[in-house]
Order: C-alpha cells, then sequence, then structure tokens
C-alpha cells in the first residue's frame, strides 16, 4: 500500500498496535530535554520509584532561563535558578548527559540535538516542548509532548498515540531574492491560519523547498506548531545527508551506507493520499512581516496595517480589532512606516549560523539606527563561536549590536530579556502572542535580512529599502 | 497510583458552576519544580476568603468535592489535579467535567464523577442542612451515597477500569514490556546514542 512519509516513519516505530479504543504504542528514539518541563517529570519517576530506561537516548541542555550576559555569575532570578539547578540535579541523580550553561554545546534544545547530529531521517523524536517540529526537516517525525509524557517517556522510552491525519503543503517555483524560508512558513500560516494544521502532520514539498538548505528546512518545520499542527516533515535527501555526515553523533564506514540506503526509502510514495492538501507560489513570495498578536496575523512587507472594518468574519474581525489596540497601530499606516525599538535576531527559528550570515551580510559597514537596540544571540554556543570564527561578531558589534551568550532569551523573555510594556521589536521569533517578550511587549515576526534591515533604518524594512 | 474502589469521607458542596483550572490553581504556582506539595494553590483566590467553605469546620477535612456543572474547563494544567488530590479529594462529583480535566483526573488516580445535576442538587442541600456527614463513592457500582441518597454516576468503562487496578500510564505501558525489549531488539544498529562521544 502506498503511503505518506509521516506514515511510514509512524509504522516503523510502532511497538504494538492498539486494538479499538486503545491507541498505538510508539517507541521514541531520541528524547530531549530542558529545565521548565522536565522538573515534575522526573519527581514523578521518583515518587514511583521508577528509572529512565535509556539515558543513552536522551539528553539535555539549559536554554529557557538562562541569561544571555555575564553566564559565569548565579542566575539572580530565583525561578529561573531553582529551575536550572533542579535540572542540573536531576540528570545527575539519573544518570543523563547535560551540557550546562557555559558548555561549548549548550544551546537552545532545537540547536544542539541537530547540530550533534543526533537528529536524523526516519527517527522519532520529542521534547517537552512544542518546537521540537524543528527537528521533521530531517524527515523525522518530531513533536511536542506535555510533562506527564516526558515522564512517560523517561520511563518506558514509548508513548501511547492516535495517529495524526496528514497534509501535503506544497511549495513550488523559485523564491525571489531577498525572500526566504520564514517568508515560506509565515505565508503558509497566515494562509491556513493558526488552527489550519491542527491534528495533522505537515509535509513540506514541492521545488522551493527542494532547494532549501537544511537550516532553511529547519525554519520552516520549527514553525508548523503556529498553524496548529502536531509536527512538520520534509523528506530527506542530498541536502540532508551532507548536512548529517561527519557530524558527532552520525553514523559512519558501513553504517553510514546502510543509512543512507534506508533514508532514501523515506518519500511519501508517488501515489499516496494525504488527507488534505494546500499549495503556495514561492513566485509570489517577498518579504512577511506580521503586524497582530497571532503569527496567523502577517502580510508582505508592503502591504499595510488592515482595518478590521474590512474584515467579513466576525470572530477574525474582532481578534483584529484586539490586535491593533493592543499593537498600538492604526489601519491604513504602511508596514514599511512602523518604527521599532529593539531588533532581535536569534531563537531555535533563527538563530542558527546560517541566518547570523545573513543578517551579517546586510547590516556589514553600516549601522544600527539610532534609537534602536539590536539583539543579536546564537541558538547555540557551536553557533557562536562558529561565527566569531568567521568574525561575524565584529561586524554585528561595529554595527552597534549586542553580541550575546546562546539561549531564548527574548524568543520568550524568561531571562532578563525583554521588552518593557509598550516597546516594539521586530523580532525573528516564532510568537508575537501578547506579552510573550516581555508584558505590553509588541512583537513583529520577521526573518534574520528584515531584521537586519529593520535594525539599520529604525522601521520594518527589507534589504532592498537599504540600496535607495 | 493508588486503586481505587470505594472511598467514605467529608462531602464539601461547592455551589459554583464552571470552575476553570485557573481557578482551581492560579498559574503562579506553575512555577513550581515539585510534583506534590500544590494543596496551598488548590483555590487559593477564594480560600483568602474567611466565608469560602473550605475554611470552614468541618469542610476543611473534605475528600469529596460536589460542584456545581462545567468543573475544570480551561487550560490544560495537570496541576489542577494533583492540587486537589494533594489537598486530599478523591473524588469531584459534577454534572459536566472540562475534557481535558477529566482525563487528566483518570490518569492521577482522581474519580470524577458525573452525576445529574439534580442529584447535585440533593447532595449540596444535605451537605449544608447537615454539614460533616459522610458521602461514600462507589467505583464498583458506579454510586454515591449519602444517608438515604443513593445517585448513580457515569464514568467511561476505560478509565473505570483503570481506576480499578491502580494504573497509571506508565504502569499500563510497562504491562507490555516485553514488546519494547523486542522492539529495541530489532533497532536498527547505525541509530545514534547519546553516550558521551570520546574526546578527541
Ligand atoms: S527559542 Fe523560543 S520557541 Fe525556541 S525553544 Fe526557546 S523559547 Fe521555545
Amino acid at each position: 500500500m502506498s503511503r505518506t512519509l509521516a506514515e511510514k516513519v509512524w509504522e516503523a516505530h510502532v511497538v504494538r498496535h492498539g486494538s479499538g479504543a486503545e491507541p498505538d504504542l510508539l517507541y521514541i528514539d531520541l528524547h530531549l530535554l530542558h529545565e521548565v518541563t522536565s522538573p515534575q517529570a522526573f519527581d514523578g519517576l521518583r515518587l514511583a520509584n521508577r528509572k529512565v530506561r535509556r539515558p543513552d537516548l536522551t539528553i539535555a541542555t539549559e536554554d529557557h532561563n538562562v541569561p544571555t550576559v555575564d553566564i559565569d555569575k548565579p542566575i539572580a532570578d530565583p525561578v529561573s535558578r531553582t529551575q536550572v539547578e533542579t535540572l542540573r540535579r536531576n540528570c545527575a541523580e539519573f544518570g543523563l548527559r547535560l551540557h550546562p550553561m557555559g558548555d561549548v554545546e549548550q544551546g537552545i534544545v532545537h540547536v544542539v540535538g541537530p547540530q550533534l547530529g543526533l537528529t536524523q531521517p526516519g527517527m522519532t523524536v520529542v521534547c517537552g516542548d512544542s518546537h521540537t517540529s524543528t527537528h521533521g526537516a530531517f524527515g523525522a517525525l518530531a513533536f511536542g509532548i506535555g510533562t506527564s509524557e516526558v515522564e512517560h517517556v523517561l520511563a518506558t522510552q514509548t508513548l501511547p498515540l492516535r495517529p495524526f491525519k496528514t497534509m501535503a503543503i506544497n511549495v513550488d517555483g523559485e523564491l525571489r531574492p531577498g525572500v526566504t524560508a520564514k517568508d515560506i512558513i509565515l505565508a503558509v500560516i497566515a494562509k491556513i491560519g493558526t488552527g489550519g494544521g491542527q491534528g495533522y502532520v505537515l509535509e513540506y514539498r514541492g521545488s522551493a523547498i527542494e532547494k532549501l538548505s537544511m537550516e532553511a528546512r529547519m525554519t520552516v518545520c520549527n514553525m508548523s506548531i503556529e498553524a496548529g499542527a502536531r509536527a512538520g516533515m520534509i523528506a530527506p535527501d542530498e541536502t540532508t545527508f551532507a548536512y548529517i555526515e561527519g557530524r558527532p553523533h552520525a553514523p559512519s564506514g558501513a553504517d553510514w551506507d546502510a543509512a543512507v540506503a534506508y533514508w532514501k526509502t523515506l518519500r511519501t510514495d508517488d501515489d499516496a493520499k494525504f488527507d488534505a492538501e494546500v499549495h503556495i507560489d514561492a513566485d509570489e513570495l517577498t518579504p512577511f512581516v506580521t503586524w497582530g498578536t497571532n503569527p496567523g496575523q502577517g502580510l508582505p512587507l508592503g502591504a499595510s496595517v488592515p482595518d478590521p472594518e474590512q474584515i467579513s468574519d466576525e470572530t477574525e474581525r474582532v481578534a483584529a480589532e484586539k490586535a491593533l489596540a493592543y499593537m498600538g497601530l492604526q489601519p491604513g499606516t504602511p508596514l514599511r512606516d512602523i518604527r521599532v525599538d529593539t531588533v532581535f535576531l536569534g531563537s531555535c527559528t533563527n538563530g542558527r549560523i546560517e541566518d547570523l550570515r545573513a543578517a551579517a551580510d546586510v547590516i556589514k559597514g553600516k549601522h544600527v539606527a539610532s534609537g534602536v537596540r539590536m539583539l543579536v544571540v546564537p541558538g547555540s554556543m557551536r553557533v557562536r563561536k562558529q561565527a566569531e570564527d568567521e568574525g561575524l561578531d565584529k561586524v554585528f558589534l561595529d554595527a552597534g549590536a549586542e553580541w550575546r551568550q546562546a539561549g531564548c532569551s527574548m524568543c520568550l523573555g524568561m531571562n532578563p530579556d525583554q521588552l518593557a510594556p509598550g516597546e516594539r521589536s521586530a523580532s525573528t521569533s516564532n510568537r508575537n502572542f501578547e506579552g510573550r517578550q516581555g508584558k505590553g511587549g509588541r512583537t513583529h515576526l520577521v526573518s534574520p535580512l528584515v531584521a537586519a534591515a529593520t535594525a539599520v533604518r529604525g522601521t520594518l524594512s527589507a534589504p532592498a529599502d537599504l540600496e535607495n | 497510583m493508588e486503586a481505587f474502589t470505594t472511598h467514605t469521607g467529608v462531602g464539601v458542596p461547592l455551589r459554583r458552576s464552571n470552575v476553570d483550572t485557573d481557578q482551581i490553581i492560579p498559574a503562579v504556582y506553575l512555577k513550581r519544580v515539585s510534583r506534590t506539595g500544590f494543596e496551598d494553590g488548590l483555590f487559593a483566590g477564594w480560600r483568602a476568603d474567611e466565608h469560602f467553605i473550605l475554611n470552614q469546620e468541618p469542610f476543611k477535612a473534605g475528600s469529596v468535592l460536589v460542584a456545581g456543572p462545567d468543573f475544570g474547563t480551561g487550560s490544560s494544567r495537570e496541576h489542577a489535579v494533583w492540587a486537589l488530590m494533594d489537598y486530599g479529594f478523591r473524588v469531584v462529583v459534577s454534572a459536566r467535567f472540562g475534557d481535558i480535566f477529566r482525563g487528566n483526573s483518570g490518569k492521577q488516580g482522581l474519580v470524577a464523577a458525573q452525576c445529574s445535576q439534580s442529584d447535585v442538587e440533593l447532595l449540596w442541600k444535605l451537605l449544608e442542612s447537615e454539614p460533616g456527614t459522610p458521602v461514600t463513592v462507589d467505583l464498583t457500582d458506579k454510586t454515591v451515597r449519602a444517608k438515604d441518597l443513593v445517585a448513580p454516576f457515569e464514568i467511561d468503562d476505560y478509565t473505570r477500569w483503570r481506576l480499578l487496578e491502580g494504573l497509571d500510564d506508565i504502569a499500563l505501558t510497562l504491562r507490555h514490556e516485553p514488546e519494547i525489549s523486542d522492539y529495541e531488539g530489532n533497532r536498527q544498529t547505525w541509530l545514534p546514542t547519546t553516550d558521551p562521544l570520546p574526546a578527541v
């Protein structure tokens, strides 16, 4: 029978088929942990006197709470400090590998896994974090889970699950210069809505997806959750293999050949049927930015703030009114005229080396506009080191930006990197929810290219705007 | 988790409907890193009021909560169930529960007993006129009994079976341990492990 990529990976991990109302039991190949969603899971294990079944398939890193300056000093915020210390204690007690603050492999969990070569095609990857969908870029089935599921995976290395539906997102054509993976995914979310992917695994396919680099594919899959989807996937190909080869945990020698032979089978069969299909024309895409308070409220940068009056759907109109009030925006204002206070370059969406390179390329020899602060936060210490080896830190510092240590940082403001009430940011992260980057903070989601150009001009801009 | 067959304890009449999980335990308590000790967060907003039912004798020692319809709606936080159980509740009786809350209850060993609203009203009257009346919740015959009152309740068969057997999700999965081991024996040998690599 012909099957989709997601179905193939699912089938390969069924430990036991459920009968009737009972779910399937799925094996988990890789379990990633961080300090926020794991404490109670470990406590649950202790209460029930259980062990971690496969410490060798489990890895932890500190990311959500870590400060991005003065990382050699104790964390000032008591809640953050407790969470980080609790993770350290738990990893020591249960014998788990942890990359703590200051370690060369520390970083955002979704940057660390792929970078170590731990994320590979056809695997099942879970983490107590919704952006686990990032790892789907390798053709893995990767999804976020809740704390009790974290405990379940720790104890059993499996999860009881019901199959997902599948949706094809076909992106065909050629991206124009200055248009990136971030613009693709923002356009997808604007098209299907923040609930459009609910219950689905999205498979991104088509010529525009095939041409994307591995890191760009991660950006796309990362935001699948913002469309409500459980996971996003891209079939592995030569780009994938080339990215994995030689990484610390990649197979080698005869194992490599066996792995690649298997990975090549991980494609949706030609006559397989998706439960839903969506088409996006890559040629039509331009840099995309959000104007509202959910990632689906986005428009091409050349557009203006929408007028809620013109939105016929009642729910959407009310949502737009509320969003504009919160964002402090007037209908009809050209998006390019929106002035920002802060530019944040980083997160598991856009905190990888290619993102930093792209932004550095735009900002090189220019200066951050007066009154604007720009935070550059590499996704991991490795990314930071690589950027420094390439001299990117100098480019950012010379332009007047701040060069920080690795972590989630202003993506969610659990550490001191926050927006002040009413402050406005252009951010390469993934959520523009009310208060996400700080109480009262206003977030516009953008690509690294738009972030850099915006930092220079002080208003939402694309690199092309810098040429005039 | 502990098996549940029958429980007798002090019934607490909570004359409120639409008690969402934010009211059961406010968000500030979610910052904790422990899995126990959430009893102080239970109904924290209401308990500040000395007239609140849980601040009254003999209801303080309650273990069977009898609430209005739509109990446990809102955010999916598992802490809501933890807080109720940490406080000492074994059963919540209501005419309707939030779906996720009901699911979480079954997994943690809290009985969410769905009674008719008219029976809830009768229980309220009884518990208010005779505070401290013991209430018995019997999962084998699916009834709530207090004095002469016998109220049938509904609970889905699967959850009931799990509660009777005392099987949490993990215990359920571990019944299939041999199959997990079999699966592990057949995994591709080239799949990665997180074992630290030798330093180069
Ligand atoms: S960078 Fe943001 S979205 Fe990614 S894991 Fe951290 S907090 Fe979550």
